[in-house]
């Protein structure tokens, strides 16, 4: 061994990358990356009340009697069809759900379809039959759409964007904003399965599994909620960037922080054993028939009496509480008891190398 | 999870915890050397849970953090060519060269794609025979056996598009040079269980007899890493210098001999620079003459291409165990995942990164 070749004190670190210069995939993944350019591309452009609360769907006020939820969410899903579900059922559940995050009744939808050349009208067909039935079970209609082809290659069979109205209910005041010290997060059941389902459905991962996507509408669920208990602080439900990401937005909106307490965070054991052999977190995979509900303490053993006796919030478990400090931190305590950060997932979830 | 679950007990960890307790006498600093067990003590808070005593800091066991930029610049050099379908473990792309990194080439013009075993870029070069697939074979001693077998598995198809970009490392040389360092502090190291799975723990007796510390084969489970540490906290209070093994589980003295073969026939050692520490002699293994054909810096003729690596942070300090992350003046506020100004951040192996997503610093502020 020569010494003098190795460069002890030598620092070495290649300047910093901030992909401003062009679109990357980690800008669609949901995490820190997605914030920003959301922040810098959109939200400075358009500007105003509804936009900047940062919400699941947008609360407006169109000087009717009641209040309008209005989202949007654009499905692009490979493969189209997965365990569970297909990119017709997500794009029907997923703006429902957003919708009824802000404590509304979802009632309409549009429906966007980009097609590429060559689809199978079959295809088509099955997807367009699995929007139905969704649409029947959220008890939504879906009023209007468009449609474009665009050539051969220059989409991924199909693309569909949906969104979505409803009205929010009188008695409710429901944002990410409202979570207070001394609530309780409950979360409807397991996380990660819709995640891991995809991407084992897309056959690259050299392992079969069972599990299903959790893609569900939520908005029955959310009535009964409400209806047991008009007083919940926050219904969000976590999507891309997966439970870390969805509770690191309402502690930061909401200026307060959020301690869970790890083992009871319910994980599908496939679920657990795709992400430990992939080098995934469960906390970010993705999510699309899960809420979480940040509620008074007082009203927390009845929210969760009503979820567990609904179909999709029958795995319902209080996670955590609010706590006042620090403000905007995610902190978990640990099965071992020692407590870390768990953060925003920064851009897109790589799986580890070893 | 069978494996998984009984090594995450929490009674169990917080045994083997208190008897660490009960044998400590004196301030000891073990290093792990292994990326994978410096993400599994922080995800764990195992560090937080030890006696005061105990000081774990944390090795250059990271294979993305050690890539050096050279070869950073000479796979987005390869990746960026119209005729390469260019593959890589996923952590990788994030990992900046000169001027960008895979996920910008990705964006502009090459095919870049992640994948989970070299196999599967094989099998994509069989798919794709009028494309040239490379694959990026960075790693220790734990990844050598996969990213061979590539080659052999290329060879025996008779493929002529498929080659790989050897980055690889190996431990004890690392070792050798932290142990020679005029600043080492380490006094017992916490060897990677898994590169021991492979290569067996006979390299490390002469290491332990030339410098006079212990050594102790750990895993990487809560349970694993903390009887690794009451092991090397008992020779070392028990003035004992030798090599031990606390994961019997996985790993024998020999190790794993047709991997070991297969890893001899396609690799040989060679010099290697590490990003953050310098060139280490005989630290790497690159591709033996008679697999030319399977080079990629041959073959797309990037041997000569040179890098020099900007002084930015002090991702080489953190390597070799001399600083702690949240030392860096950058780290958590110029330096993050999303934006990292060194390999330590962009990594989840890598020590800045493990500290930053699970919040060391908050998280030492809350226990204070």
């Amino acid at each position: 061994m020569n010494n003098e070749t190795v460069n002890i004190e030598g620092a070495v670190c290649a300047p910093p990358l901030t992909h401003n210069e062009q679109i990357v995939m980690g800008h669609g993944a949901g995490g820190r990356m997605s914030h920003q350019l959301i922040q810098k591309a959109f939200v400075s452009a358009f500007q105003n009340t509804a936009l900047n609360a940062g919400d699941d769907a947008a609360l407006v006020e169109p000087g009717l009697r009641q209040k309008l939820s209005i989202s949007t969410d654009a499905h692009v899903v490979s493969p189209l069809f997965f365990p569970g579900g297909d990119i017709g059922k997500l794009a029907v559940c997923g703006t429902v759900n957003d919708v009824a995050m802000l404590g509304a009744k979802p009632l309409y939808l549009t429906a966007g379809f980009i097609l590429e050349e060559g689809l199978p009208m079959d295809t088509l067909k099955r997807v367009v039959e699995s929007m139905r039935l969704a649409a029947e079970e959220a008890g939504v209609q879906i009023v209007a759409g468009d449609t474009k082809v665009v050539q051969k290659g220059k989409a991924d069979g199909m693309y569909i964007t949906t969104a979505g109205v409803g009205v929010v209910r009188e008695d409710v005041n429901v944002s990410g904003a409202n979570a207070k010290p001394g609530d309780m997060v409950i979360l409807s059941g397991t996380i990660g399965d819709h995640g891991i389902a995809v991407l084992g459905a897309r056959g690259e991962l050299g392992f079969q599994s069972s599990l299903q996507s959790d893609v569900a509408p939520l908005n029955h669920l959310i009535d009964a909620m409400l209806d047991a208990c008009p007083n919940i602080h926050v219904l969000r439900d976590p999507t891309r960037g997966g439970l870390a990401t969805t509770l690191n937005e309402i502690a930061a909106q909401s200026n307060a922080g959020i301690l869970l307490k790890e083992e009871t965070i319910p994980v599908h054991p496939e679920v657990n054993a795709a992400c430990e052999m992939l080098g995934f977190d469960p906390l970010y995979v993705a999510n699309e028939g899960k809420l979480v509900a940040i509620v008074p303490k007082e009203e927390a053993e009845k929210v969760l009496a009503v979820m567990k006796s609904t179909k999709y919030g029958e795995g319902a478990v209080v996670i955590g509480e609010v706590v006042a400090e620090p403000t905007s931190r995610v902190l978990l305590k640990t099965a071992l008891g020692s407590t870390r950060v768990v953060d925003m997932l920064a851009g897109e979830m790589l799986p580890r190398i070893c | 999870m069978k494996y998984v679950t009984e090594y995450r007990d929490a009674e169990l960890v917080k045994g083997v915890i208190e008897e660490i307790r009960r044998t400590v006498t004196r301030p000891w600093t073990l290093m792990e050397i292994c990326g994978g067990q410096t993400h599994s003590i922080v995800r764990h808070g195992i560090d937080q849970l030890l006696p005061p005593q105990i000081e774990l800091v944390h090795g250059p066991g990271c294979p993305v953090c050690v890539t050096p930029l050279e070869l950073i610049d000479k796979a987005l050099s390869i990746a960026a060519r119209p005729d390469v379908i260019f593959c890589s473990y996923g952590d990788m792309l994030r990992v900046p060269g000169s001027n960008r990194d895979l996920f910008s080439v990705k964006a502009q013009d090459g095919d870049v794609r992640v994948v989970y075993s070299p196999l599967d870029a094989v099998t994509m070069a069989e798919k794709n025979p009028d494309k040239q697939v490379v694959f990026f074979a960075i790693g220790f001693e734990t990844t050598a056996p996969p990213n061979v077998m590539s080659v052999l598995q290329a060879q025996r198809l008779g493929l002529k598009n498929f080659s790989i970009l050897v980055s690889h490392v190996r431990v004890p040389p690392a070792i050798s040079a932290i142990l020679s360092s005029p600043h080492n502090r380490v006094q017992g190291f916490l060897l990677a269980g898994h590169v021991n799975a492979v290569m067996g723990y006979h390299e490390y007796p002469p290491l332990v007899e030339k410098f006079g510390i212990p050594m102790v084969v750990t895993g990487f489970e809560p349970l694993d890493l903390v009887q690794g540490i009451l092991k090397t906290v008992q020779l070392l209070e028990a003035g004992k210098v030798e090599v031990a093994n606390a994961y019997q589980r996985a790993v024998t003295f020999e190790g794993l001999k047709p991997a070991q073969d297969a890893i001899n026939k396609v690799f040989m050692e060679c010099d290697r620079k590490w990003r953050g520490i310098g060139m280490i002699p005989m630290s790497g293994w690159g591709l033996r003459p008679e697999f030319d054909e399977f080079n990629a810096e041959k073959r797309f003729d990037v041997e000569s291409l040179h890098a020099e690596e900007s002084p930015l942070c002090i991702a080489g300090q953190i390597l070799q165990g001399l600083k702690k992350p949240h030392h860096c003046p950058a780290f958590g506020k110029q330096c993050t995942p999303e934006n990292p100004l060194g390999a330590t951040m962009v990594s989840s192996e890598g020590a800045c990164a493990a500290y930053y997503r699970y919040g060391r610093v908050t998280s030492e502020v809350i226990r204070e």
